[in-house]
């Protein structure tokens, strides 16, 4: 499912050159759950982001569903983030003045789905996710809670192989962040593969497997 | 075809916005709004300007008669002298190019002595003796009767066409004064037609208290004998009057043995040069019109991007997210430039009308006050080129949305998603 081996990626800002992925080897298979760990960093939001194909690697060889994600023009990019990756963000990422039914139709939109349609399928992702009643409500309106529901629906509604969260729990109270955690394992028994970044131990220890960084390398990548 | 799916995401986006949705509009309204209202202000007053002139013949001019400077054939400098009969027949048989003719006489009075009177009426009015080559020239306005005809001049008819201003005063206002007759300098003159001045303003309200009577007659109830005041001519269309002006001099000097050389014997007056400067003046005028209207829609239009600077750096995180979510490039650019160009076309369309409603208002205001002001007439703007002006703003606004957008794909999405 996904296949990454020697992994290198490099920030310059400047005349500094910082090496964050000091070559990364990693396969993960579909339908697993699985945690990325590491102190700040370790480069494990950088390791999200090139899985996501929302950031370019230096070096290495990235293999997602047997597709090499490697030199992609921003249009075939685009349509992979589309077809095959649903994101949630730490701090949600919604669109400010569309509705929660809206933001979670979004992606149906650039996939030329029609709007009523993708309103109806949007409404029924809420509804898996029990808030379905708030489908009128701008993000302003919501909780934390909620707000990371509507992101999950977004995430999910293009059936997506992989979805990749971002801390999905930074910005929830631990009640929330529980709750969160079996919207996820509940979305990974349906056969998509969770891969999820987090720095809270209580989080990763809810994940099948977790995955140490440490300053750019893979520590330990067992499985619980 | 119509992506109705894509102009409600426009409009949706838009509506949601309303804060920088009014105030990119407003810099576009306010650039086409302000255009309009200049080119139709300076249309105005040219306007206004031209109908001072009335239906003047334009290719004219005037002769009349000074003191000689140069002593020429036994005569010494300085000798009065007077144009008459035998040079109006001289003239109209060796200039070909002439068209029109009009001698002219003016009659005592006018001044301020009364030397009009019907019945317990009098008026003080200025009285010409003219031919009807005059109304081709100065052309008025007759509101009822006719103008002087050949008949007149050939029978001295004692007969006037008098101006509004005329009948005002000499006849009660539910009185025709056609075919009545008006006592002038002590003769009876029968009323055969009255005018009105094509002119506005003062111009006008002289001209209408004039009094207008057959040449010949003039000559002889106020003892002119055979003399000429002054001559008014034209020249044949596409000829310009200065070939005939220069013709009329050299005849009318051989005639009363003036030196060649003497430039000061003969007065005259060129319309077609005084004409010419105007429409310099005008052209000018115009040409200012457009520096300062093409400034004021560059100031819209950097105003616009100005507006789509901010908007776009206010949005590129929701870009990133749009791309996190699978929009592509040109997706992103398209959404923009469609946001853009919509609300250009609306808000400079808005301008357009609210512009010309303005015009139009100011028209009719000056209408039904009944003052057709001396400085400003008839405001107009060609819609050309209103609309013209609409579609630069608008491939304008296509560039300013372009540029930002441009720039905010071309930087990673992740980078977008990052910016706050």
């Amino acid at each position: 499912m996904i296949h990454l081996s020697n992994i290198h990626k490099s920030y310059v800002t400047g005349a500094n050159k910082l090496h964050v992925l000091k070559g990364i080897d990693l396969i993960i298979e579909q339908g697993e759950l699985v945690s990325i760990m590491g102190s700040s960093g370790s480069g494990k939001s950088t390791l999200l982001n090139i899985l996501g194909i929302l950031d370019d690697y230096d070096n290495g060889l990235y293999k997602l569903h047997n597709t090499e994600m490697n030199n992609l023009s921003e249009k075939k990019a685009a349509y992979y983030r589309n077809n095959m990756i649903g994101f949630v963000f730490q701090s949600f990422n919604l669109i400010s003045f569309k509705n929660a039914m809206e933001n979670v139709a979004l992606p149906l939109y650039y996939q030329g789905v029609n709007r009523k349609k993708r309103n109806k399928i949007a409404l029924e992702y809420l509804d898996r996710m029990g808030i379905k009643d708030w489908a009128e409500h701008l993000p302003s309106e919501m909780s934390g809670g909620q707000k990371q529901r509507v992101a999950i629906a977004r995430a999910l509604i293009t059936n997506p192989k992989v979805i990749l969260a971002d801390e999905p729990t930074g910005a929830l109270d631990s009640q929330t962040s529980l709750e969160v955690m079996d919207l996820f394992r509940e979305i990974n028994k349906s056969g998509i593969t969770m891969i999820i970044v987090t720095h809270e131990k209580d989080i990763s220890e809810r994940t099948d497997r977790v995955i140490r960084l440490r300053d750019g390398i893979i520590e330990n990548g067992q499985y619980n | 075809m119509i992506d109705i799916d894509k102009w409600k995401e426009i409009i949706n986006t838009l509506k949601q916005n309303k804060v920088r949705t009014f105030f990119t509009a407003f810099g576009v309204f306010w650039g086409i709004f302000m255009l309009i209202i200049m080119l139709g202000s300076g249309k105005g007053l040219k306007n206004a300007v031209f109908q001072n002139m009335g239906d003047f013949a334009t290719n004219s001019c005037f002769m009349w008669t000074q003191q000689t400077s140069v002593p020429y054939k036994g005569f010494p400098r300085g000798r009065f002298f007077r144009f008459n009969n035998g040079d109006t027949e001289a003239l109209i048989e060796k200039i070909p190019e002439l068209k029109d003719l009009s001698p002219r006489l003016q009659g005592w009075g006018g001044d301020g002595a009364n030397n009009a009177v019907r019945n317990e009426k009098t008026g003080a009015f200025t009285i010409f003796g003219d031919y009807p080559a005059w109304n081709k020239i100065d052309p008025i306005k007759m509101t009822s009767g006719r103008y002087i005809n050949d008949l007149d001049i050939k029978n001295n008819r004692k007969v006037v066409v008098i101006g509004k201003r005329v009948v005002e005063v000499l006849f009660e206002t539910d009185e025709n004064p056609l075919d009545q007759y008006i006592k002038i300098n002590g003769v009876y003159f029968k009323v055969v037609g009255v005018f009105k001045s094509k002119k506005n303003g003062q111009q006008a309200e002289r001209e209408e208290q004039n009094i207008h009577m057959p040449f010949t007659t003039l000559q002889k109830i106020y003892n002119f004998g055979e003399d000429v005041g002054w001559y008014a001519m034209t020249a044949q269309d596409n000829i310009p009057v200065d070939i005939v002006e220069t013709k009329a001099k050299e005849i009318l000097k051989t005639r009363h043995s003036i030196a060649p050389e003497d430039d000061r014997a003969i007065g005259g007056f060129n319309v077609s040069k005084e004409f010419k400067k105007m429409r310099g003046l005008f052209a000018g005028i115009n040409g200012l019109i457009w520096i300062v209207g093409i400034g004021t829609l560059l100031a819209g239009v950097i105003g616009v991007s100005n507006i789509m600077l901010v908007i776009i750096k206010e949005r590129t995180k929701e870009i990133g997210i749009q791309r996190a979510l699978g929009a592509t490039p040109f997706k992103v650019i398209w959404q923009i430039i469609n946001e853009s160009v919509f609300l250009t076309s609306i808000a400079g369309s808005i301008g357009l009308v609210v512009g010309f409603w303005l015009i139009e208002l100011i028209n009719y205001g000056l209408e039904s006050s009944g003052g057709s002001s001396e400085m400003f007439k008839n405001p107009e703007v060609d819609f050309k080129i209103a609309v013209s002006a609409l579609i630069i703003l608008i491939i304008s606004g296509i560039f300013a949305g372009l540029i930002p957008a441009k720039r905010a794909v071309s930087i990673k999405p992740i980078d977008a998603l990052r910016s706050e």
